[in-house]
């Protein structure tokens, strides 16, 4: 095999590509512009930490079936740490995007940054939804019950029944799940590809060139 | 390259500063054991709710003329599930949105015969009962104006309903098989019965709860204990959850339209309130492209506070 088909292969085009947008010096960065200084970075870390302990403790429910917590001390406390990471992590993310927003961290070329971002929230929003409608218990069913009539409204309802506490379950722990890692964890590449957004700059009064970057 | 004029709240500027050491191992590894303890400090202290359901067995038992109530309501067509329309039935408009039907454009997905689902097909399970075998004989073999006939007669006199020695008792006339119906329907959930029996009309194994669901969300039962848990719509409903936790406050936005005029009144108000919240969500998902609004971090000029520090240095 020569070295230009090599070089041809989707597997070596797919490393140049990600190496050259990400290398591990940006991947794993040992400095950082001295203007990330602000108590603000801390949401955004502190909403990645308790993601992973709202999954973390999910697995724990997950390992006994969805009645265990309700009949089991131990169930329970495991359900109180779950409930109480998703607050944190709900805290953290709101304080997060209020912070970004009045960062205006979407220039720079940071749209899709953002964009990924305001898409993780509302996964999370339904995922954390779908948690208190498969409950099993008064919560979920008068959620559920008052929730049914938006949704059918919209005529999703047919496709999406929240009195499905299977169908809310598996949403719960398999779709949206998956679908918030995935979309934080895009957001979080970007975060590192484009680089944390400068401050503003109150006299910039510089030219730009069309890809974005100052001069 | 071409170049052109700087865009304050599009573009960003070189950053010309200084840089300093920064490990996100570190960092990473110290947010996750802070937020871990400060989580298992609030399981400790606050721990979590856990509201058991209600079943038909204790509605029926704790009231038992609200469920009698609702049951004739499944039976005579009035309570919510039989009119409901889309996706459940044909019964009801449905909510629309200006011309937009869009409940009904999808069609009925989830087919719920209220008469048949909550009261004939439970009752004909029941075994062992002559009087009622005859009784739901004489029902399905009525023709329909004289089945609305007996429930017109019975939904007139239940007016004057009442709970005595364990029956349900209604001064009706003329109202065929609807008495005895009623009646055993209420012992059947009283039992627990009818629990098993809604449940269990998907086979052995379920995990759909939407016909008991709907059921029990037709009485008022289930709201009543809803209202003394601060959880009815116009408490802001279901972004609040049993006793004094903090339930889902990210979904305010969502549950304030709900609070305000017309929303709060109208008949379609879930579908506006829906209109609102996409168009609201595109807007925040759009807003790096959308001037005027993009450019109010920059004169609210909160970012000073933010970054304080290298304001200060600069």
């Amino acid at each position: 095999m020569s070295t230009t088909e090599i070089e041809r292969q989707w597997t070596t085009r797919l490393r140049h590509r990600a190496a050259g947008k990400l290398p591990p010096e940006k991947l794993l960065p040992d400095t950082q512009p001295s203007y990330v200084s602000s108590w603000i970075y801390v949401f955004g870390v502190a909403t990645l930490s308790s993601l992973i302990l709202v999954i973390a403790t999910g697995c724990l429910l997950a390992l006994r079936g969805p009645s265990w917590w309700h009949g089991s001390y131990i169930g329970h406390f495991v359900n109180s740490l779950h409930l109480w990471s998703v607050e944190v992590f709900f805290f953290a993310m709101v304080v997060h995007l209020w912070g970004k927003f009045f960062m205006g961290a979407w220039r720079g070329g940071r749209t899709a940054t953002w964009m990924t971002g305001v898409v993780t929230f509302l996964a999370s929003l339904l995922t954390a939804f779908t948690g208190y409608v498969s409950q099993s218990n008064f919560d979920s069913q008068w959620i559920s019950t008052q929730a049914k009539d938006g949704i059918n409204a919209t005529g999703g309802g047919a496709y999406f029944n929240v009195l499905n506490m299977g169908q809310m379950l598996m949403w719960h722990i398999v779709l949206l799940p998956l679908v918030a890692i995935i979309l934080t964890t895009l957001h979080v590449i970007l975060v590192r590809v484009k680089g944390v957004v400068p401050p503003y700059d109150d006299n910039a009064a510089a030219t730009v060139t069309t890809e974005g970057a100052t001069k | 390259m071409s170049t052109k004029k700087f865009r304050p709240d599009v573009d960003a500027p070189e950053y010309k500063g200084g840089y300093s050491p920064y490990d996100i191992i570190k960092e990473g590894t110290i947010a996750i054991v802070v937020v871990g303890i400060l989580v298992v400090l609030l399981a400790v202290v606050f721990g979590s709710p856990d509201e058991p359901a209600v079943t038909l067995k204790r509605w029926s038992n704790a009231a038992p003329i609200d469920f009698a109530t609702t049951a004739l309501s499944e039976l005579n067509g009035t309570s919510i599930s039989a009119s409901y329309g889309a996706p459940y039935n044909h019964n009801g408009p449905g909510q629309k949105l200006g011309p937009l039907g869009l409940a009904r454009w999808v069609g009925v997905r989830i087919p719920i015969n209220s008469a048949d689902d909550f009261v004939i097909d439970p009752l004909q399970s029941l075994p062992n009962d002559p009087a009622l075998k005859t009784g739901l004989s004489q029902w399905t073999h009525a023709s329909s104006s004289t089945r609305s006939s007996w429930v017109a007669n019975y939904t007139k006199a239940a007016g004057h309903m009442t709970f005595t020695n364990g029956n349900v008792v209604v001064p009706a006339t003329h109202a065929g098989p609807v008495p005895l119906m009623i009646n055993d329907l209420t012992h059947m959930a009283r039992t627990g019965a009818l629990d098993t029996a809604l449940l269990s009309g998907n086979g052995f194994y379920t995990t759909d709860y939407t016909k008991p669901l709907l059921f029990i969300a037709d009485g008022s039962y289930l709201g009543t204990l809803a209202q003394k848990q601060h959880m009815l719509g116009n408490q802001w409903g279901m972004m609040n959850e049993t006793g004094s936790y903090p339930g889902q406050p990210w979904l305010w936005l969502y549950t304030f339209w709900y609070q305000v005029p017309p929303m709060n009144s109208s008949s379609n108000g879930d579908i506006e309130v829906f209109a609102i919240m996409i168009v609201l969500t595109l807007v925040l998902f759009f807003l790096p492209l959308i001037p005027g609004l993009r450019a109010i971090p920059r004169k609210v000029k909160l970012y000073r506070v933010i970054w304080r520090e290298h304001y200060q240095s600069v």
